[in-house]
């Protein structure tokens, strides 16, 4: 049985985990540069599933040789935006790929309030579901 | 167990560094120097690492000062392959920037152009030539300064990621530091660069021509050695740029010579050699001649 005690939002990789300290995301900014893909920094507070339109924090950086610059990035990313979710992004673009290749939380709210199941009824009493977010219900930026 | 200087020197690559060095570069005593006392640091906190004891890496911010010629450029490259080998970078490139590279056009532009500049250079040496370019007191509406603040930002605080080294003539950069006291006092070595002697500059041209598969033919070596003296009498030499120069020009006139044999064999001997002819057509004799001192 799965289970997520504290609405952690999972999205990417190692969202089940704890959070990631600075060293272990140090060390997976340095196996995406190993493999020469383009670490990117987003950030958004709309935290549901399918959106895809987070904001870029700064160009992607693909011609630096070391994580340090880039947790630069994400240093200055977090104290900018506190509550927001920040994801490191790192993208192939080699050919047959030219996807990302890499996605993980680096910061999150401190209280992530999950997600409700919407119902809506329609002909024949038949139930057509989507999920909601509880944080949704404040404008953007007031989210947290 | 207490180990020795030689047990830590066996495990590591710091010797075959330094013979390197020594081989590779000519001259250079103070250079030679400081990198020594730095791989000895190395080794003297590996020792004490094995003890417990804790010791932060030191402050490795450079300064080359000097004439033209004399190897800035050159040693800043070898360096950050020093320091790679020795432990102190992590990956070891350099970033070769000048001021156009860090100072943006319009208001807003430096901050993130000198910012781009520094993350790719993380893990490495920055090796920003003709520092003082950065800083143009007289123009007020010249961005130079805030590189500057950013990069003292940095060099402070990303010590261990970052190793900066500045390059250029010994009097400009002297005034640059001491219009700017924040960065003088984080670069730690100061190195000057001396010129180099008629014997060294004639070790410089045997590696060059080394290098670029030539040889000096029987008679040729005196032939330069007395064109080094004639010229370094004269006024603007650039050491080991005016030695590559002449070179060159040595190698336009063996080039004509053996251009002009249309119907000779040329072996590999003939292509490789260059003959005393080759440098005594220099201008610098034909003036020695001309006007006995």
């Amino acid at each position: 049985m799965m289970t997520n005690t504290g609405n952690r939002v999972t999205q990417g990789q190692f969202s089940f985990l704890p959070d990631l300290t600075d060293a272990q995301i140090t060390a997976q900014i340095e196996y995406a540069l190993k493999q020469g893909f383009a670490v990117s920094v987003e950030y958004t507070d709309d935290p549901h599933p399918r959106n895809t339109y987070w904001e870029m924090y700064g160009n992607p950086m693909f011609d630096l040789k070391d994580p340090a610059g880039i947790l630069l990035e994400i240093n200055a990313c977090r104290k900018t935006y506190p509550s927001h979710y920040i994801r490191v992004m790192a993208f192939d673009s080699a050919r047959g790929w030219e996807t990302p290749r890499m996605s993980y939380l680096v910061n999150r709210p401190k209280v992530e309030p999950g997600f409700a199941l919407e119902r809506q009824e329609v002909e024949g009493r038949s139930i057509r579901y989507t999920t909601r977010s509880y944080a949704a219900n404040k404008p953007e930026n007031e989210r947290y | 167990m207490a180990l020795t200087v030689a047990d830590v020197l066996a495990q590591s690559q710091v010797e075959s560094v330094m013979d390197e060095l020594d081989a590779d570069l000519v001259g250079l005593a103070p250079v030679k120097a400081r990198i020594r006392d730095i791989a000895a640091l190395l080794v003297i906190d590996k020792l004490r690492a094995n003890l417990g004891l804790q010791s932060q890496a030191p402050s490795l911010h450079m300064n080359f000062t000097g004439n033209p010629g004399t190897g800035k450029t050159t040693v800043a490259m070898r360096m950050a392959q020093i320091l790679h080998r020795l432990g102190y970078v992590r990956k070891g490139h350099v970033v070769s920037v000048t001021r156009d590279d860090l100072v943006g056009q319009y208001i807003g532009h430096t901050a993130p152009k000198t910012k781009e500049v520094l993350k790719r250079a993380m893990g490495g040496v920055l090796f920003i030539d003709e520092a003082y370019y950065l800083y143009r007191p007289e123009n007020e509406r010249d961005y130079g300064q805030e590189a500057i603040e950013i990069l003292l930002q940095v060099m402070e605080n990303q010590r261990d990621d970052l190793v900066v080294i500045l390059a250029g003539y010994k009097d400009r950069m002297d005034t640059f530091f001491q219009s700017n006291p924040g960065l003088s006092s984080r670069v730690a070595h100061h190195l000057d660069f001396p010129d180099y002697s008629g014997a060294e500059l004639l070790s410089i041209s045997d590696k060059m021509l080394g290098t670029m598969n030539y040889g000096f033919g029987a008679g040729a070596r005196e032939a330069f050695d007395e064109y080094l003296s004639l010229r370094l009498a004269q006024p603007h030499f650039a050491n080991a740029r005016s030695v590559r120069n002449a070179l060159d020009r040595a190698r336009l006139r063996q080039a004509s010579r053996l251009f002009a044999q249309r119907d000779r064999p040329l072996t590999r001997d003939d292509l490789t050699t260059l003959l005393p002819a080759d440098i005594r057509a220099s201008r610098v004799f034909a003036a020695a001649a001309s006007s006995p001192s």
